[in-house]
């Protein structure tokens, strides 16, 4: 589309090239992009935002809300699935919404992104050496400890968190939270 | 100044120049309720808080002014829900003010309690929860800045009744505070410029004129555009009167009931400039198969709107008015540098293919019913009235109307020479919106004779807005379409389920539309056969001191021709049986 007055800024989405690869094999997360929000930190602003992209039909894959370091502000990260709609829509109309200051919108080979994942983990005698060894090779924490399971804490890319959750089925999760994706804007030479 | 959070409120409406309110009060307003009767603004008492809404509706299309209403809590809150998504639809500048229970009520189910922020948020440009008094001035100045830039449209204060008896200070209000708010102005220069490349480039091009046009005050200028291009006009539901009917170039309303020369024109158009429109289904039919050969310029204040439904070769984010004068400029700069480059004698050929349409297949209805196809029904018919209606008001009376056929009458055989002279619900389709619309309209533009045509349906929903009306003295005037029938719904049904008619027959005489008016207040008028149509609107047209309803009892068989039906092509628009076999 040739929106020849749309000035490059706020709510401007440029668009980039689709990356297979990594997602390809998450299958459900195939074309994903990270809508970060810049919003007013006032009570409803999360219930606008979900209630448009309900009202509008677009699909909200994962979400994550934190405050920012000006208390006046909270950022909110959208994984949309691009599927479900086009992403310039959703971005003009989010851009409507009076309590939304800002959008940036995130291809994933620009961004780095992570997530938090808790898991709880079947253990026995048997496995909990194995279990332990695997989290050590990714990084992750051990947070709990109980008789037959373990729960473990992992902070990473999200690929990184999808690879940790497949091999860790076979020894039986029991219990597992993903925070939704956070992302920033990858550091260009001359950041 | 030390306020209590109630005459707060009213002394910030006050300084925002309101001058009328619609509104109706209740438990948890009626804090507010005690400065109105100190205020200079004029409140209209309505019987129904829809009423509110759809008054000041009204009164916002023709005056260009935010239209105010305040409501009680709760079921006064939700009864303003359905204006609140009509505005929202037509951008109509609204403000409406609800009581909420206290602060220290909210979330426990309390008496009267609803969450209105909640249900509103989809169907408002904004709404705010006021929680502190010394808010107030900034909340409302917000409010009013947020319901009339950009894309205007409705917005909503909740009102809590502990903050309106909390004592405040009031002063002017400072600076908004509204980080995330910034509305478009001026166009883009080098999207004008290509717009213009575009539209003297074209053989076939058309304007395709939206309400957005109406908004901008954009009229004289879309004029001078027109003249100095010669492209020709189509106005759609919300833009009739953007663009005077009378002017040779206009081609009137395009959509499912547009006429054949509007419709066919942009179907087969090589450049659409749609200013101020947003291709509703209702205008372009099945999306794929509209206009298919042209290239589009699509100017809008919102910017979500270009390339919603169709990708635009130009899109241009901004105000109407300004976009089309920077287009006459970038036009004019041209013509002076290429000599004939906007010679008239350019799109002669596209004209004269237009002008042998109009001549084939002008708007049509047949003057009497068939022979033998009477049933009983009486030989008026409702295009007569509204042609009569049209020839016998002044010029720049205003015309307000329902939802059903009598509207796409209305907006087909009515003359629309000037803006804000139509007051519609086009987005939302609301029965019950001419009477309490047309009393929001008179309010606004007293100055101005203001008819209603309404359906016998739509009317029932509303009419007790006649008892606000004849109270208050406001001397609206409605000509009720009375054809027995949910008349657009029986078309459908005629149309597409074999004639099956479920549920839309409704009676021309239970009610008996003349004593319900006279009960209400109003003088009662009943006209059944042709000769007594223009004695009628004479009577009534002398009417200045209450309403006037006029019972016409029309032909129940009558359709609404031309029409695309719903999910078809334009190309296979379905017109009057008489040119059914026209070439075309
Ligand atoms: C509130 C509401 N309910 C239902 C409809 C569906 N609807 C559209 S037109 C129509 C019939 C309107 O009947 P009437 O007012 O008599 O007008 P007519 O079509 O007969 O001219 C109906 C029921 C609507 N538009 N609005
Ligand atoms: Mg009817």
């Amino acid at each position: 589309m040739s929106v020849g007055s749309a000035p490059s800024g706020p709510g401007q989405v440029v668009p980039m090239p689709l990356a297979g690869g990594t997602q390809a094999r998450a299958g459900k997360r195939l074309r994903h992009h990270v809508v970060t929000l810049l919003v007013e930190n006032k009570a409803g602003v999360l219930v606008r935002v979900a209630g448009l992209f309900a009202r509008r039909g677009f699909n909200i894959f994962s979400l994550a809300v934190a405050p920012t370091h000006d208390p006046r502000f909270s950022r909110i990260s959208i994984v949309v699935d691009v599927e479900s709609a086009p992403l310039q829509q959703v971005v003009d109309q989010l851009d409507k919404l009076v309590n939304v200051v800002r959008i940036t919108e995130l291809h994933p080979l620009n961004a780095r992104e992570a997530e938090l994942l808790l898991v709880t983990v079947a253990a026995d005698a048997v496995g909990r050496a194995q279990v332990i060894q695997l989290a050590e090779v990714f990084g992750a924490k051990v947070v709990d400890v109980g008789a037959q399971a373990l729960t473990l804490r992992l902070a990473s890319a999200p690929e990184a968190v999808d690879d940790f959750e497949e091999v860790l089925r076979p020894y039986g999760i029991l219990e597992l939270q993903r925070t939704g994706r956070i992302a920033l804007p990858k550091l260009g030479p001359e950041a | 100044m030390e306020l209590t959070g109630a005459q707060s409120l009213i002394k910030s409406l006050e300084t925002e120049g309101v001058e009328v309110v619609f509104g109706l009060p209740g438990g948890a307003i009626l804090p507010v309720y005690d400065p109105i009767i100190d205020s200079s603004i004029r409140h209209i008492l309505v019987r129904h808080e829809q009423g509110a809404g759809h008054a000041a509706e009204g009164y916002a299309q023709v005056t260009g002014r935010p239209g105010v209403a305040i409501v009680t809590s709760g079921p006064g809150a939700t009864n303003v829900v359905t204006p609140l998504a009509n505005a929202y639809m037509d951008s109509t500048p609204l403000v409406v003010i609800t009581g909420q229970v206290a602060t220290n009520a909210i979330g426990t189910d309390a008496f009267q309690e609803v969450d209105i922020t909640g249900i509103t948020a989809g169907v408002t440009k904004h709404n705010w929860l006021v929680t502190d008094a010394e808010d107030i001035p900034r909340v409302v100045a917000e409010a009013f800045h947020v319901a009339t830039t950009g894309r205007p449209g409705p917005v909503l204060i909740d009102f809590p009744k502990d903050v309106a008896n909390a004592t405040a200070t009031w002063s002017p209000p400072g600076p908004m505070d509204l980080p995330g708010y910034k509305p478009v102005g001026e166009p883009d220069a080098a999207a004008i410029e290509a717009a213009a490349e575009l539209m003297l480039a074209a053989e076939r091009p058309v304007l395709y004129v939206g309400g957005g046009v109406l908004k901008a005050n954009a009229s004289a200028a879309l004029l001078e555009l027109a003249e100095l291009t010669g492209i020709p006009v189509v106005t759609t539901l919300m833009a009739r009167g953007a663009f005077p009917d009378r002017h040779p170039r206009c081609l009137g309303m395009p959509g499912m009931h547009g006429n054949y020369t509007a419709v066919t024109a942009m179907q087969q158009a090589d450049l659409l400039v749609a200013l101020g429109s947003r291709f509703d289904d209702r205008v372009t039919g099945k999306v794929d198969a509209f206009a298919p050969r042209a290239k589009v310029v699509h100017v809008d204040i919102d910017r979500a709107e270009i390339g919603k439904v169709r990708r635009p070769d130009v899109g241009v984010v901004a105000d109407c008015r300004l976009a089309i004068e920077a287009l006459i400029g970038a036009l004019r700069r041209r013509a002076g540098e290429r000599a004939g480059s906007l010679d008239p004698a350019r799109l002669a050929p596209w004209i004269g293919l237009l002008d042998t349409w109009r001549e084939r297949f002008p708007l049509a209805y047949d003057a009497a019913p068939p022979p033998g196809a009477l049933d009983g029904s009486p030989p008026l018919k409702p295009q007569y009235v509204l042609e009569t209606l049209r020839d016998a008001t002044p010029p720049d009376t205003i015309l307000v109307s329902g939802v059903g056929q009598h509207q796409m009458w209305a907006a087909q055989y009515w003359q629309f020479d000037h803006p804000r002279t139509w007051v519609n619900s086009g987005g939302l389709g609301t029965m019950g919106f001419a009477v309490p619309a047309a009393l929001g309209a008179k309010v606004g533009r007293p100055d101005r004779m203001v008819w209603a045509v309404d359906g016998d349906g739509c009317f029932q929903m509303t009419a007790q807005e006649l008892v606000t009306a004849s109270s208050e003295r406001i001397p609206i005037k409605i000509a009720i379409l009375n054809n027995a029938y949910l008349g657009m719904v029986r078309q459908w049904q005629h149309m597409f389920y074999e004639e099956r008619y479920s549920e839309v027959y409704l009676s021309p005489d239970l009610p008996d539309y003349v004593l319900w008016a006279e009960a209400m207040g109003c003088v009662g008028l009943r006209v059944t056969s042709p000769e007594e149509v223009l004695p009628a609107i004479e009577k009534a047209n002398e009417v200045d001191d209450r309403p006037v309803v006029i019972d016409f009892r029309t032909d129940s068989m009558e359709q609404v021709y031309p029409m695309v039906a719903s999910g078809s092509s334009n190309d296979d628009i379905v017109v009057h049986p008489s040119q059914q076999g026209l070439a075309r």
